[in-house]
């Protein structure tokens, strides 16, 4: 799950990770007040979307008077803004971060995440604050610093050290990275977060090492202990059919292409999605209703994929294991009825109950076409699609 | 022969008395799988589907023998339910459970490191060598004994392919089901390096997945080691970047982990890629017929 800036920031300081002093603005009026009482000089206006790159797209300005700082934010609130992460449809800044500005000295990159190859979180660093990870990554992969974290020891004294000086910050620098260190991994592990990153961490002109950015996403699988972190989910920035799919506990993700899938497990979900390709066509979606679906939330799966409008044919994939074919059947048939699909429905079943199953389909009278494995089925959907599909 | 499971696999089953473990309990029974026991805190002493139940792995191991655990705990408590099997001495835990936090999984895999267990999952279908042993949910009537050995992060996508086999003919001699998960146990190498070993496997199915580097590095164990012909699928050809595809693990992420890669890698190595999903099978038939005459 991500959160925002604002709501990331607010958690490093309950673990005592210094930011700067800001407020989170919903209107543009409010953004006057929070300069003045920031009172610096500078105050920083930062859209709260979530995605990164928000400068490249000017969603991150500098204010040199409270009359800039409101005219900034009547300016980025409400805009549509397209950054490198947004793809180009964009995304509505619908919140502002109004912060301090500080004197900077040095930019530097920090991160904590799970690296699966160490099975353990690893803090990454760098000196190129504010450059994208993964670009110093692809140029001078030696520039970025690593030290993982072993849950029986946890972070040790020579291993911040050893950040402290490959940084560049000295010996004065480590007495400071100690802590700050310290204070976020422990706000990266009581929340069970995934990532934990800082871009630009920065030193400031009288040595401070402060969280100019901030990025937290959590383990959703983590979410049931943490009931506090689920309430910061922003549904206004997540896509309304998965949000739709999510309340059924559906894997839904959407795609662009015209061929709506669904399919039991997510490798063979994965796989449907390729074979569609290859046979010329083009998915609408990821869909994995799951080893253990029922017909109910067959018909609320059929019913979200079907209700994307570009959608020009169904392709239904599964393999029966759990899941048994004659449950699929119930549900995909009730589904089409409700909603009197005109789409073409393409059904390839195998396993548990599969002659059920096709049983039910005929049974049900309604324009299901049936396909021999795979590929066949792929590529009967790809052809109904390009004909039929005019709804 | 197989790998690690077999006619004297003795299961005891974790959360049997669980709506899901005894479901897939009464299964495995029905498919000749030895389950000895179940553990279910608590009921020690009881039975359930005939198997006696205890309080406490250690239990099962002294008294029924267990010498492998199916895990059906849920996600809450799964971590410590492999944690009680690891520290059981059991030489195999299979844990099916899906949604475990990866921070626990983290301290699971340090406890896996300093003991002589191996694990298979979580988030996995399971293990099974056709004719002999399941530990897991996969529909064992699709699997026929054989040659091949089978390794997948996905489960209805191993059915997939052990289907295409099995309806060819081709009969396997163990398919395991890792999982999708970024922390798991048993890798894609461990099972390579297993099915290498065993003289029984004449050929061997890699099925991967976006997200990671763990098929890279089967590939480049098997450009190293193996004589045997190993074919290779990766699901996701098609996913977009910085997505979760369903698994917690198949996500690319900083442009590593592409199917592309992962095809690059296992062509280096000689493995005979396969690009659709459907061709699986076909591509084992033809390799192995190949082989056969050579």
């Amino acid at each position: 799950m991500k959160i925002h800036e604002y709501q990331a920031k607010e958690i490093f300081r309950r673990f005592g990770v210094p930011t700067p002093r800001g407020e989170m603005v919903t209107k543009a009026a409010d953004a006057r007040g929070v300069a003045e009482r920031l009172g610096t000089k500078v105050v920083v206006v930062k859209a709260q979307i979530h995605a990164g790159g928000r400068g490249k797209g000017g969603g991150v300005k500098l204010a040199r008077s409270v009359d800039e700082a409101q005219q900034l934010a009547s300016k980025i609130l409400g805009m549509t803004l397209v950054t490198p992460q947004t793809g180009p449809a964009g995304r509505l800044v619908r919140r502002l971060l109004i912060e301090e500005g500080l004197d900077i000295k040095r930019e530097l990159y920090l991160s904590i995440l799970v690296d699966r190859a160490v099975e353990a979180p690893v803090i990454m660093a760098s000196s190129a604050g504010g450059m994208e990870i993964e670009e110093v990554a692809k140029k001078d992969p030696s520039a970025i610093l690593r030290e993982t974290v072993r849950p029986a020891t946890g972070l040790q004294p020579y291993q911040v050290r050893k950040l402290a000086f490959g940084l560049g910050l000295g010996a004065d620098g480590a007495k400071v990275l100690g802590p700050f260190l310290q204070s976020l991994y422990r706000a990266f592990n009581e929340t069970d977060s995934s990532l934990a990153e800082i871009n630009p961490l920065v030193l400031t002109g009288d040595g401070k090492l402060i969280a100019l950015d901030g990025k937290m996403n959590f383990d959703d699988n983590a979410l049931y202990r943490h009931p506090d972190l689920a309430e910061l989910r922003d549904l206004d920035e997540e896509d309304a059919l998965e949000v739709e799919a999510s309340k059924f506990k559906l894997n839904y993700i959407k795609l662009d292409g015209a061929i709506g899938c669904m399919v039991n497990g997510a490798g063979l979900a994965m796989a449907t999605m390729d074979i569609i390709k290859l046979s010329g066509g083009s998915p609408a979606n990821f869909l994995d209703v799951g080893g253990g679906a029922n017909a109910e939330q067959i018909k609320n799966a059929f019913k979200i994929l079907t209700s994307d409008p570009e959608v020009r044919g169904v392709f239904i994939n599964i393999f029966g294991g759990i899941l048994r074919c004659d449950v699929l059947a119930t549900g995909v048939v009730a589904a089409c009825r409700e909603l009197q699909l005109k789409l073409p429905v393409i059904v390839r079943m195998e396993g548990t109950n599969v002659d059920q199953g096709r049983q039910i389909l005929r049974d049900s009278k309604l324009n299901f076409t049936i396909a021999e494995g795979m590929k066949d089925g792929a590529e009967k959907s790809v052809r109904l699609a390009a004909q039929g599909g005019a709804r | 022969m197989s790998v690690l499971v077999n006619e004297s696999t003795h299961v005891v089953v974790q959360g049997l008395t669980g709506r899901e473990g005894g479901f897939h309990a009464e299964q495995m029974i029905a498919y000749g799988t030895k389950v000895v026991a179940g553990v279910t805190p608590g009921k020690g002493g009881t039975l359930h589907l005939d198997v006696p139940v205890f309080d406490t792995v250690a239990d099962a191991v002294r008294v029924a023998h267990a010498n492998a655990a199916a895990i059906f705990v849920p996600p809450p408590y799964a971590a410590d339910a492999i944690l009680e099997g690891i520290d059981a001495g059991l030489p195999l835990v299979v844990c099916i459970t899906e949604g475990i936090p990866t921070l626990d999984m983290v301290r699971v895999a340090a406890a896996l490191r300093a003991s002589k267990t191996t694990l298979i999952g979580p988030n996995c279908p399971g293990i099974i060598s056709p004719g002999k042993c399941k530990i897991g949910i996969m529909p064992g009537q699709i699997h026929r004994p054989g040659h091949v050995g089978v390794v997948s992060r996905s489960g209805t996508l191993t059915y997939e392919a052990v289907d295409q086999l099995t309806r060819l003919g081709i009969g396997q001699s163990t398919c395991i089901g890792i999982g999708g998960d970024p922390i798991i146990g048993t890798t894609h190498l461990d099972a390579v390096r297993l099915f290498n070993e065993d003289p029984d496997t004449h050929a061997i199915i890699m099925i991967g997945e976006i997200g990671g580097n763990a098929e890279q590095l089967a590939a480049e164990y098997v450009g190293k080691h193996v004589k045997k012909p190993v074919v290779g699928f990766i699901a996701g050809q098609t996913a977009p970047p910085g997505r979760r595809m369903g698994h917690a693990g198949a996500i690319i992420s900083g442009g590593s982990g592409t199917a592309e890669e992962k095809y690059e890698a296992m062509a280096k190595a000689g493995i005979h890629c396969v690009q659709s999903p459907a061709d699986i099978g076909q591509t084992v038939a033809a390799v192995l017929g190949k082989a056969a005459t050579r």
